[in-house]
């Protein structure tokens, strides 16, 4: 009946994550999970009032109909979803993977305040020394080739913390607050202090979690960041290590308040036991400071 | 400047019909490209200077004006540029002079149509019985709509077929076919075709759909849809095959008998089977028959030069798997690719297992990781604890998991979160 299927449709809302495998258009992944949920719906076909299917004594495919219209016949009408609203939050390119946020039916209202909300995300790089190409990742035209031993681990972490204190900066002048007022120190000090809105790109945490030459890895935390930029990133440091480097796999581990141990992978998208729960939007100063527990404290 | 020397040459025009003597020189400003000759009783005004009305004479007016107007006549006849030659001219003239009052003629009389008195009764007045049989009722049915489900109750065509299990709300959505199937006579056109098909073997449920996909078999000829039953027939099919290819490839009997010919041809030519286990593979799939063959030689094509397949070896591989021939072909160089070069599997065990070819390349590559990094990738034959391709690919997660890498379910989905 109609009123069942909309509570079918109530049971497939919500706000959740899921894990984008490398390689994939993002657009693909929502495409996908949007077909899903419409098929959740569908499921347990219900008859309209006033159609009886009589049984094999009557002949195996009669309908008899007793007496009502056949325009709410669910052949004819179709199939009451045929549609559902699938937003994406923060997007990842092809060759990133990592956490995607999904928000279906009422779950997008959620999903707009935070993708407005500037919240950090977290992502792992994986960068190899000894080239750098147009594109900064394996799969462009390598530009130059470089040798690499003089790198070490010490060198490595001098020029991460340098990048780290541009960033800081940058993370002051954005944030629009005079540095000298009260309001400065009381938001540095609850960690509140950051842009509020479009900057450019700001990494608020960094350090390598993995070092064997050639290949390395980085841990940072950063706010309205691009995938293209990140890379970008490990070139750069490449560059300040005198070396060449270019980035082989970009993963987000956290966005916002979802992490990677939450993310359904692709086949949870379609079991009807991983139902997502509508996340209860408290107020927005709850939540900010939920994940907000990674920007450095203090000036 | 434009309109009034239009209205110059007007009266120029006209005055030059009445004596007939001299030659009319028209030259046409740019704007003007056809002579309309329309009036509209309401607009008799001089706005703009555009619509000229010069008593009951010949108007020539600019395109920008046209789409303002009411036409009501279109003369068809379109200005040149150059100077026309007298007697054309004043010919036409006379034509478009004579089409005027009659348009003004036609448009009064509307006029005085509209503008009378009703000539039907009130609704209030009370009618005799006689009357109100002869009187027509307007029927409650939409003239046109977007959906069949204003006319299924009234549609006898319809209701059988929603009975019969038809998708109508599909149909609906292809341009044309909802009126077609509405123009339909039930016992006429659907019941000798859909026994027709009862007749084949087609079960009952197949029935359904195959009118789903292929509505228009309905419009298709009685004798060539059993002309070309029974050439299918002569070329060794069974009846039962017949059936279920035609349930699985809806679109089949729409073919000639020719076509159906030629398509049987060329796949036995190409892949150089006899005629037996070609019968085999279009039994299986059907919609090799009835599908575009351009894909399918593009596919061979990529299959003999780019992978490197030989001639017996594809042979074998669509013996197995017919679906190969209509696989897309950059899904096939990807797998292909993946299999050969990163995990170094060759040819002859793909050749073997060429369902590794349906499944998806985002499948093969996170099961090949997962073994990997167990330490248990092992593809070569020879070797111990070898994982052949098909259990690689085919299996469903749970039973990959815990038959071929020997971990739990959760391990995998963990696994599959580091790539």
């Amino acid at each position: 009946m109609a009123i069942r299927a909309i509570r079918k449709f109530r049971w497939v809302e919500g706000l959740f994550c899921v894990y984008k495998p490398p390689g994939v258009h993002w657009k693909l992944v929502r495409d996908r999970i949007e077909t899903c949920r419409t098929d959740l719906t569908l499921t347990a076909g219900s008859l309209p009032p006033g159609v009886r299917l009589l049984g094999p004594g009557r002949g195996p495919t009669e309908l008899t109909l007793s007496a009502s219209s056949l325009a709410a016949h669910p052949l004819v009408r179709g199939p009451e979803f045929r549609r559902i609203k699938v937003g994406v939050g923060h997007r990842l390119d092809a060759s990133s993977s990592g956490v995607l946020v999904i928000g279906v039916g009422r779950g997008n209202k959620p999903l707009n305040d935070l993708y407005q909300m500037c919240c950090t995300r977290d992502y792992t790089l994986e960068g190899e020394f000894g080239f750098a190409t147009d594109n900064f990742s394996r799969t462009g035209r390598i530009v130059e080739r470089s040798t690499y031993d003089h790198v070490t681990q010490d060198k490595l972490e001098k020029v991460l913390a340098m990048l780290q204190q541009a960033n800081q900066k940058a993370l002051l002048i954005h944030s629009n607050v005079d540095m000298r007022s009260q309001e400065a120190y009381e938001m540095a000090v609850t960690g509140e202090l950051g842009p509020q809105g479009k900057s450019p790109p700001i990494l608020t945490g960094l350090r390598v979690t993995g070092f064997q030459p050639p290949f390395f890895t980085l841990e940072l935390q950063c706010l309205n960041e691009t995938q293209r930029y990140l890379r970008k990133v490990v070139h750069e440091i490449g560059l300040e290590l005198r070396s060449t480097a270019s980035c082989t796999a970009v993963r987000r581990t956290r966005d916002g308040p979802f992490t990677v141990d939450q993310a359904l992978t692709r086949g949870q998208w379609t079991a009807f036991d991983l139902l997502p729960t509508l996340l209860a939007w408290l107020s927005v100063s709850n939540v900010e400071s939920t994940f907000d527990t990674d920007r450095p404290r203090g000036l | 400047m434009a309109s009034s020397c239009v209205q110059q040459l007007c009266r120029r025009s006209t005055s030059h019909l009445r004596s007939k003597t001299s030659c009319v020189t028209l030259l046409y400003s740019t704007h003007v490209q056809n002579h309309v000759a329309g009036v509209r009783t309401a607009d008799k005004t001089n706005a703009g200077g555009d619509l000229i009305i010069h008593g009951n004479h010949s108007i020539f007016h600019t395109s920008q004006r046209r789409q303002q107007v009411g036409v009501c006549y279109y003369s068809g006849y379109n200005a040149s540029p150059l100077l026309p030659t007298e007697h054309r001219d004043t010919k036409e003239l006379t034509d478009a002079l004579s089409q005027i009052k009659d348009a003004q003629h036609l448009t009064e009389t509307n006029a005085r149509l509209d503008t009378d008195e009703a000539v039907y009764p009130s609704a209030s007045e009370e009618i005799t019985d006689k009357d109100a049989s002869h009187t027509m009722v307007p029927s409650t049915l939409p003239s046109e709509s977007s959906s069949l489900r204003d006319y299924v109750d009234e549609s006898e065509t319809l209701s059988k077929l929603v009975q019969l299990g038809v998708k109508l709300w599909k149909l609906e959505q292809r341009p044309n076919v909802g009126t077609m199937l509405l123009k339909l006579d039930f016992q006429t056109d659907v019941v000798p075709r859909l026994l027709f098909l009862k007749e084949m073997g087609v079960e009952d449920s197949g029935l359904a759909y195959i009118l789903s996909d292929n509505p228009f078999i309905l419009k298709e000829d009685l004798e060539n849809l059993h002309a070309r039953v029974n050439y299918l027939k002569s070329q060794k099919f069974s009846p039962e095959t017949v059936a279920s290819m035609v349930t699985r490839a809806p679109y089949l009997l729409n073919f000639s008998v020719k076509r159906l010919d030629n398509r049987l041809a060329f796949y036995q030519q190409q892949l150089g089977l006899n005629s037996s286990k070609t019968r085999g593979i279009v039994a299986r799939l059907p919609r090799l028959l009835s599908g575009s063959l351009e894909p399918v030689k593009e596919t061979l094509r990529v299959c003999k030069i780019e992978l490197g397949f030989k001639e017996n070896e594809i042979q074998h591989m669509v013996m197995l798997v017919p679906k190969l021939l209509t696989s897309n072909k950059r899904k096939l160089t990807q797998i292909f690719d993946y299999l050969h070069n990163t995990m170094k599997v060759q040819h002859h065990l793909i050749v073997k297992f060429p369902q590794v070819f349906n499944s998806r390349l985002l499948r093969i590559k996170e099961r090949h990781l997962f073994l990997d990094y167990l330490g248990t990738a092992q593809y070569d034959s020879d070797q111990p604890n070898y994982i052949s391709l098909d259990r690689l690919a085919s299996l469903p997660d749970e039973a990959f998991c815990t038959e071929v890498a020997s971990a739990t379910l959760e391990d995998f989905i963990m696994f599959q979160k580091t790539m």
